[in-house]
């Protein structure tokens, strides 16, 4: 047995952010808010223990909010952004095999360590992560990925484990696999487990003594991989480079119900011109664009509409212009008076590396100044924020952005939202 | 009789740096003589330009940025409105100025250890030093490395 991964885990991430810089929340109850203030996306251990679900709308759990003056936070991803790249470069002074797996997660190898004490080096990744950054992590590790999201898992549970879980030894692996259900299992789910319930599969053990057989028919190519990892066998190396992404989706629910069509087409040529940013930073270029519009299904009272209109371009870009351009004509071709809007959004697909372009024979676009113009705009909002530079077609009041009344200040990003700490 | 200062007579203890502000003014290295001229006898003796955000922040990952409200540290040159550059991975010790969490609440003050007992100094006669007692939930935050004090020009 040489291979080895750790997971690293921060643990109620979001929560955990919105600590740093306000420490008197330690220990009280903490909610985070979709976009739009809508549901309930992230909670603190205190909220959790007071039953708040999560996915839960907002409006439900204002009982228990008011009641036990819960905290509530809309979502501040440029501060989690920030955060988050803090906590996987500190893993990196670890290791420079570091998948960064979500925000709040990563895998790293960490084949070259055995010998060492491991109990030790997670402990002290784990305390290094905790000091530069503030943020709480739970580290597990074992000879899988598998097992090592699984090891994690427990880490959290235990009080014995302290955040730290090293399984390596094959005593303490069967154990920990007696003690997690098979829907816990990373990749099993809550359906599948029904499904292996009905065959007397009910813990991760089981699950591991099945034979490739039974694990290929009734669970296919991929849990039989799963099956594998449990037994520690690895058949998942780390991905380090994020393959890029197959089609780009920018959208937003408004702040309040929108019915005019000149403020849709703000919207929609923001979540264009943001699609175009996202396609120019992974150097891919798009051959279709769709808009959709979407009214609240929720307001039963309301008329109700729902439509998408995809356009196919005649040469791939990631030229904002363009885009705005052939968003507008979609938008225009889907829009219906008379509805109250909810949310809108633009998706690129088709996605293909900018160098493998094929233009049609009869473009009449200056392609070459087109990119000269993005790579500049890309220069100045880089170097001075977001939308410093935009297109008129963007609006500049933007009345239907979206809620988000309980931000907390960008600390980490914004000099006017930076910490500011009493001498007093 | 008002003394005074003119550019001449400044005192030799102020050393003048030459800063340049990379992200303003980029002047083109290598290309600033044609190949057909003479060339720059400086050439070879260019160095790279002052970077100022290497100078403050040594471990980018753990350093952040904190700004002073209040006047209690005055005596250690911080005032209100300064920026601090705080870094995390420093290790609090006697006499560092330190920002730390006393109750739930930041505040910059400066470590000191007498014995066995830790104290928070203010540097203002008008404020108290504070023990830090066992009963007492105090967290260290971070260690104050630099102290920004805009000395011309406003409000930032």
């Amino acid at each position: 047995m040489t291979s080895l991964f750790a997971l690293v885990d921060c643990n109620n991430f979001y929560a955990s952010c919105e600590r740093v810089f306000n420490p008197k929340l330690e220990g009280k109850p903490i909610v985070v808010l979709s976009n739009n203030d809508g549901c309930i996306i992230a909670r603190s251990n205190e909220a959790k223990a007071l039953g708040i679900q999560m996915g839960e709308p907002a409006f439900k759990a204002k009982d228990t909010i008011e009641q036990h003056n819960v905290h509530v936070f809309s979502s501040n991803y440029t501060l989690y952004g920030d955060m988050s790249a803090r906590v996987m470069q500190t893993l990196g002074q670890f290791t420079p095999h570091l998948e960064v797996y979500s925000i709040d997660e990563a895998f790293l190898d960490l084949g070259n360590f055995y010998g060492r004490d491991l109990n030790q080096y997670a402990g002290e990744m784990r305390h290094t992560v905790k000091t530069w950054t503030g943020i709480p992590v739970s580290v597990g590790v074992a000879p899988t990925k598998t097992l090592a999201k699984l090891a994690n898992r427990l880490s959290k549970k235990s009080k014995k484990a302290d955040g730290v879980l090293v399984l390596t030894d094959e005593r303490h692996i069967q154990e920990a696999l007696r003690r997690t259900e098979v829907g816990d299992v990373w990749g099993v789910g809550r359906r599948y487990a029904r499904k292996l319930a009905a065959f007397g599969i009910h813990t991760a053990l089981d699950l591991r003594n099945t034979s490739d057989a039974f694990a290929k028919k009734h669970l296919t190519v991929v849990g039989l991989r799963t099956v594998r990892e449990l037994r520690g066998e690895p058949c998942q190396d780390l991905e380090m480079v994020a393959p890029n992404k197959q089609h780009i989706c920018t959208s937003r629910s408004f702040g309040a119900p929108v019915t005019e069509l000149s403020q849709l087409k703000e919207a929609t040529a923001n979540y264009a011109s943001r699609c175009a940013a996202k396609l120019r930073r992974q150097q891919s270029c798009t051959g279709a664009i769709t808009v959709f519009l979407e009214t609240n299904r929720f307001r039963e009272t309301d008329a109700q509409y729902f439509n998408s209109k995809t356009i196919a371009l005649p040469t791939a870009t990631n030229s904002t212009l363009e885009l705005l351009h052939y968003a507008n004509l979609a938008l225009q071709a889907l829009y219906r008076e008379g509805y109250r809007y909810k949310k809108s959004g633009v998706i690129v697909s088709e996605l293909r590396p900018q160098n493998q372009v094929q233009t049609s024979l009869l473009d009449i676009v200056d392609r070459d100044k087109h990119q000269r113009l993005m790579q500049t705009l890309d220069k100045l909002n880089g170097a001075l924020g977001r939308d410093t530079v935009t297109c008129a077609a963007q609006g500049t009041t933007r009345p239907w952005q979206l809620k988000c009344e309980k931000k907390s200040p960008c600390y980490t990003t914004q000099l006017k939202g930076l910490l500011c700490v009493g001498t007093s | 009789m008002e003394k005074t200062h003119t550019l001449n007579t400044l005192p030799e203890s102020l050393e003048l740096l030459p800063l340049r502000a990379t992200e303003l003014l980029e002047l083109p290295i290598s290309q600033s003589y044609v190949a057909a001229g003479f060339p720059s006898p400086a050439e070879d003796y260019l160095e790279d330009k002052i970077n100022l955000q290497q100078v403050l922040i040594r471990n980018p990952t753990a350093t952040y940025l904190v700004r002073v409200r209040g006047e209690s540290m005055r005596d250690a040159r911080l005032h209100d409105g300064d920026i601090l550059v705080v870094d995390r991975s420093l290790k609090p010790s006697h006499g560092h100025i330190i920002i730390g969490v006393v109750d739930g609440e930041f505040t910059v003050k400066r470590l000191l250890q007498k014995g066995l007992r830790l104290y928070l100094q203010p540097a203002n006669e008008l404020y108290p030093p504070v023990e830090i007692t066992e009963e007492m939930d105090f967290k260290p935050w971070g260690v104050v490395v630099w102290s920004l004090h805009k000395v011309n020009g406003g409000h930032d």
